[in-house]
């Protein structure tokens, strides 16, 4: 039952858009009826993966099929998650319904299409965190490019055609380079004697420094504009501006993590070297990315586009965390990931309700919407302190982990930096909600307007729970990342000198038969592993057939 | 009941969900503010049993750590939510919630009949919860959501009336500039976290566990660095210099929220947390110096603001602001229990003060009302001759009033005199004692000389309300007076507990009771203390006796222009305008800001976005896609689709190639 849970979850939406076919395109309320209850049923069918997930290092729920088999090209579907993965693909079956229900009525064209859009993007999300095989990756993450392109461009704003197009263009050279580089890669493995695509047999190979500088770059590259890092954010504000609401969220939530998590889980492991070399680099561009954004999201006038420039701030504190390449800053970029997701998630659906009301989303069309709508002033403010990283919400936990953890490695002074970012958000954030829910009700088009329905409360009252959850009780989160974490930064740093060169090379197959198969418990909290056996969990992973 | 110190913090935030969530449906004003006053009240109780639980151990085993369950822990980082009980969070606790209480009651008569009652209650409740959780804190961080929260409550507070544009932007400033000094103390947390960690392998942010490493910190170094930045956490929760200009504009909060929030227990958090890291900030003498300096200078810049404001709760927050820079003051000279107590103290008498000028703009508000008239209910200018109309309003504000003024036998004096005392006798900063002395005096002197003028102007003289709505002036309800007439009598005998040694009439309570919070600090400062000099009873006397002529004289300046000679102040004025005008727009500082850091950080921003952003970035990006529209569009005439054109274009393509294999 285990190894079918990933590929059940995966599919089941695309199963919903094969049936979504046969409903009649008119029948709106089934449309999306049924999407809802795909979407809620995947979560439903990903919940084991929390409750049956085994606390350490090793990727579980595995299922290995060989599929395409051509000459020297093999390639397995592959898939498997580990307690990074794990959080992730839990994110998007929980945003998933959400994302359907905020756009219930917004959405009144072309709904099958939509809908059916909505679907294959969750399919091309899903896939592309489980996949333990690059070029199912790459497939996957190809996958969700398509429906993102057509929900922008065909249910987008005025502007949407350029949004769309920048969209696609951005990612696209990002992904071609990746698509070269995975080739390279391969043939680099096959003459150290990799046999298939598998990801596992290319964590510990021993690629020469320059290789590794060209493969880093080339991944950097298309994961840097997904994440995205500065100077290349400048499709995110237009693509979330135009984007509707349900787009947004998935956007903000799910596909800027894809940038985040394949710098976890590709860029970093496979090539050591590289990430030396490339810290100062990336951790420059994060933290002006905080700065900057900061800055920019402070003057902007649009509710939407600020809210898409603090998303790129907040990337940009991951990227921190992540690259100080310790357990507390890694573990506190993993859990900003996840409060990203949930915080400015929330920001999107809010800016959809006044957009829905008002049709229009800039600030000075606001002011005083407190009085008229007391409940939403509620809801839009916490969720505004947990982006401002407010301590008891989620966002401050993330934050203060990131910030520690950079300041105890060598990024200490980018740490200094970047902790002015809480300054900034403050700013940013509070003159918005100021100028948006604060002041006097003086324009008469917001003296009607209604406060939340019962969908809108629905939709908002999970991301509030989750909102104070994380924040008072990260334990669940942070326990069952904390092993598979010590893996990913023992594989991304640069091994000691001293190891003999055999043990840095390990293809499958050339495990020891006796190596137990799970990991020795790592003491919870040991920051770094032992130096004996530096790429030992990697080989062989847990229940392998 | 040591053990069940986390009912202290629940029941408030008990009060805050029932309020919060169900508060509007209530309706009944009385079951709501009954709840909210009952649920700080009951901490109250508990406070007490902790308390009296304290008293009963041996002095050396006064200290209990309570974990309530793991908070964050990843990697070295592992902070628990945890609770610390000690003579100072006792101190502290005794405090919130015994003034809190009554800042409780008083709120059900102050804040009748207005709209969102429930809301206000749900605040005030959270707010307390808060404050208790950042001194009960355990923990850097625990301290830290306390801290936050407090000031997340005071920007909920400050813009209770949201739909004043200066609510909102007042509520938005004190947010923000309490942030500058959390990114401070995270700085300094940060510090101390890695140098323990790095240097000795002790990774942690636990008080208790830093006290007992904290004999490896160096004496000044990266120590200075670290506490240099918790200072700078300080001086934005307690509004000192530079972050000092949130506090009087918080003043549009309503006047309970100011009593409570902005005077008795938020803005001393820094104060608290120099005070529950004073083994710390001892190691830095260079910062010790800097506390003192700052607080002496923020004592002394408040009060000359205060003498030409005509606000009633304007000239009270300068005040505040005052008064905290005199216990930075005590802090920074390793006075620490003489600032804690003198925040013991301050927060009787100014919570007394802040309530009886709500009592009085309460009533001036009524009878404006009632007389239609659109009046400024807090200034001062509209008032005069209240004390007939107010006589318990009156009376408490008097005793309160001498208690600031530092007149003897009240409890400002007590703590007031050891500051000035300690300031000029402590061992650490040499010859700068006597300027932090003489600056403290001068800042006295302002003191009773503001106070005063406050009181001449709003409960003396002749009445200068309309005529018409006079009679309309009366005393408010007991739910008012009551927490008036407590706070009254505490800011009358509240410093007996801290008599001075010298006097020799009771033992000085209060110090030994912090002795062992502070005795480790005390042990590091002798390390590097001045030994030698050693001041004469005669010399201590001296001192007291000069203190109280200081204030002597302010009240009888006071007197002088705003009772005997009332044109004197018109003539001042005249005669230095500027400086007048400077005062009282108080030295200009906002505006200061505005110019050095708020526009340019807008300006930044507009340049970053429309400049770089929309035009190289994009720029570059639409630029490439332009050209290779052009290409394309260039291109596209080779692909007309006639066979004779490609056969024209292969024929070429074979001569050009043979032409290149021949002639190389």
């Amino acid at each position: 039952m285990n190894e079918v849970i990933l590929s059940l979850m995966t599919f089941l939406p695309l199963a919903g858009v094969l049936l979504l076919l046969f409903i009649p395109s008119g029948n709106h309320a089934l449309l999306r009826g049924f999407t809802l209850a795909v979407t809620v049923v995947t979560f439903i069918v990903s919940i084991p993966l929390v409750t049956g997930f085994v606390t350490n290092a090793d990727y579980q729920f595995i299922l290995n099929i060989p599929w395409i088999s051509a000459g020297p090209f093999k390639m397995n579907y592959h898939v498997g998650i580990d307690g990074i993965s794990l959080w992730l693909v839990m994110l998007t079956t929980f945003i998933m319904p959400i994302a359907v229900l905020s756009t219930w009525n917004a959405v009144h064209e072309k709904v099958k299409g939509y809908m059916a859009c909505l679907l294959l993007l969750q399919v091309g999300m899903l896939g592309a965190f489980i996949s333990l095989d690059l070029f199912l990756f790459y497939i996957f993450w190809e996958v969700m490019l398509i429906p993102m392109y057509f929900i922008i461009g065909i249910w987008g704003g005025k502007n949407r055609i350029y949004a769309a197009v920048k969209f696609f263009i951005y990612t696209m050279v990002g992904s071609l380079l990746m698509l070269v580089a995975i080739i390279v890669l391969y043939f680099k493995g096959l003459s150290a004697g990799v046999t298939d695509f598998s990801l596992l047999n290319f964590f510990g190979m021993n690629l020469d420094p320059v290789t590794q500088t060209w493969m880093f770059l080339a991944f950097a590259l298309a994961f840097a504009i997904k994440v995205p890092m500065f100077p290349l954010h400048t499709w995110l504000p237009d693509a979330h501006t135009e984007a509707p609401t349900a787009g947004s969220v998935i956007l903000a939530a799910v596909l800027l993590k894809m940038g985040t998590y394949g710098f976890v889980r590709f860029a970093m492991p496979l090539f050591p070297d590289a990430v030396d070399k490339f810290t100062p680099l990336i951790a420059t561009l994060s933290v002006i990315g905080i700065i900057y954004a900061s800055l920019v999201a402070m003057v902007q006038e649009d509710v939407k586009k600020l809210v898409a420039y603090s998303s790129v701030a907040h990337l940009g504190i991951v990227m921190l965390g992540v690259f100080s390449l310790n357990q507390i800053g890694f573990q506190g970029g993993m859990l900003q990931m996840i409060n990203h997701g949930v915080s400015t998630g929330a920001l999107f659906l809010i800016v959809g309700f006044i957009y829905e009301r008002r049709h229009t989303r800039l600030i000075t069309d606001f002011g005083g919407l407190a009085k008229q709508m007391p409940i939403f002033a509620t809801i839009f403010m916490i969720v505004t302190f947990s982006s401002i990283g407010l301590p008891g919400t989620n966002g401050f936990v993330g934050e203060i982990l990131v910030l520690v953890g950079a300041f105890e490695s060598k990024l200490r002074w980018y740490a200094v930096i970047a902790s002015s970012g809480v300054i900034l958000s403050a700013v940013y954030m509070l003159w918005m909600y100021q100028r948006v829910m604060f002041g006097k009700l003086d324009n008469p088009k917001n003296q009607k307007l209604e406060d939340l329905n019962g969908r809108e409360i629905a939709i908002m009252l999970p991301l509030v729970f989750l909102i104070f959850f994380m924040g008072l009780y990260p334990a669940p989160f942070i326990n069952k990342m904390a092993p598979a974490l010590d893996k990913v930064i023992q594989q991304s740093s640069i091994r000691p000198a001293a190891l003999p060169q055999t043990m840095q090379m390990m293809p499958q197959g050339a495990m020891p038969e006796a190596m137990p198969p799970t990991h020795p418990g790592m003491p919870e909290g040991n920051p770094a592993m032992p130096a004996g056996h530096p790429a030992m969990p990697t080989g062989k992973p847990a229940g392998h057939p | 009941m040591l053990d069940n110190v986390w009912l202290i913090p629940l029941f408030p935030l008990i009060g805050f969900l029932i309020n919060g969530l169900f508060g509007k449906k209530i309706k009944n004003e009385a079951i709501i503010g009954g709840i909210g006053t009952l649920m700080i009240f009951m901490s109250f109780i508990v406070s007490c049993g902790i308390l009296i639980q304290l008293v009963g151990l041996p002095a050396e085993q006064r200290v209990f750590e309570k974990v309530i369950f793991p908070w964050i822990h990843a990697g070295n980082f592992k902070v628990d939510m945890a609770f610390l009980v000690d003579p100072l969070s006792a101190v502290m606790i005794m405090v919130v919630t015994g003034v809190g209480s009554l800042i409780h009651l008083y709120s059900i008569g102050y804040m009748h009949g207005e709209e969102g009652f429930y809301r206000f209650f749900a605040y005030l409740n959270l707010f307390c919860m808060s404050m208790l959780l950042l001194v009960l804190g355990a923990n850097m961080l625990v301290m830290f959501i306390g801290w936050e929260g407090v000031g997340l409550c005071s920007y909920l507070l400050i813009g209770y009336y949201f739909e004043k544009k200066s609510a909102g932007d007042a509520a938005k400033k004190a947010f923000v500039m309490n942030r500058v000094g959390d990114f401070g103390f995270l700085i300094g947390l940060f510090i101390l976290f890695w140098w323990f960690g790095s240097n000795h392998n002790i990774w942690t942010v636990n008080f208790v566990e830093i006290k007992a490493a904290s004999h490896l910190l160096p004496y000044g170094g990266v120590v200075t660095i670290a506490t240099l930045c918790l200072f700078l956490g300080a001086t934005g929760k307690s509004a000192q210099i530079p972050l000092f200009t949130w506090l009087p504009d918080a003043m549009e909060g309503p006047t309970p929220v100011s009593a409570l929030i902005h005077a008795a227990t938020m803005v001393t958090a820094g104060v608290y947390m120099i005070g529950r890291m004073s083994f710390v900030f001892i190691k830095a003498p260079e910062t010790m110096l800097v506390v003192a300096v700052v607080g002496a200078a923020t004592a002394i810049f408040a009060a000359t603001i205060g003498t030409a404001q005509n606000d009633i709760k304007r000239v009270l927050a300068y005040s505040t602001v005052s008064q905290l820079g005199f216990m930075f003051l005590a802090m920074g000279v390793g006075a620490f229990g003489a600032g804690i107590f003198h925040l013991m103290t301050h927060a009787f008498f100014k919570a007394c003060l802040f309530l009886g000028s709500g009592s009085v703009i309460h009533s001036m508000h009524h009878a404006l009302h009632k007389g239609h008239l659109h009046d400024d209910a807090q200034d001062m200018r509209n008032m005069g001759g209240l004390k007939s109309a107010m006589p318990i309003t009156f009376i408490t504000f008097l005793v309160s009033t001498i208690a600031i003024a530092g007149i003897p036998g009240f409890s400002g004096f007590f703590s007031k005199d050891e500051i000035l005392w300690q300031a000029f006798a402590n061992p650490y900063h040499g010859g700068v004692n006597i300027i932090l002395w003489g600056v403290g005096c001068l800042a006295a002197l302002f003191t009773a000389f503001y106070m005063f003028r406050l009181v001449f102007m709003t409960f003396f003289g002749e009445s200068r309300i309309n005529p018409k709505v006079k009679e309309y002036l009366h005393e408010s309800p007991l739910v008012i007076t009551i927490p008036l007439m407590v706070l009254g009598f505490l800011a009358v005998v509240g410093g007996f507990i801290g008599m001075p040694k010298l006097m020799g009439m009771l033992p000085n309570y209060f110090e030994h009771w912090l002795d062992p919070v502070f005795e480790l600090a005390k042990e590091y400062g002798a390390t590097y203390a001045h030994t030698g000099a050693h001041h004469s009873h005669a010399l201590e006397w001296g001192l007291m006796g000069f203190s109280v002529v200081v204030a002597v004289i302010g009240i009888t300046i006071a007197f002088t222009m705003y009772m005997a000679n009332t044109k004197l102040p018109g003539k001042f004025t005249a005669t230095f305008p500027a400086l007048y005008r400077a005062v009282y727009n108080k030295w200009y500082v906002d505006e200061i800001y505005d110019f050095l850091f708020v526009n340019p950080c807008k300006a930044l921003g507009n340049l970053l976005w429309k400049g770089f952003d929309v035009v190289i970035v994009d720029g570059i990006v639409n630029g490439t896609g332009k050209l290779v529209m052009a290409c394309a569009a260039g291109l596209k005439g080779l692909q007309s689709g006639y066979v004779h054109n490609y056969a024209m274009g292969m024929a070429l393509g074979v001569v050009g190639i043979l032409a290149l294999y021949l002639f190389r």
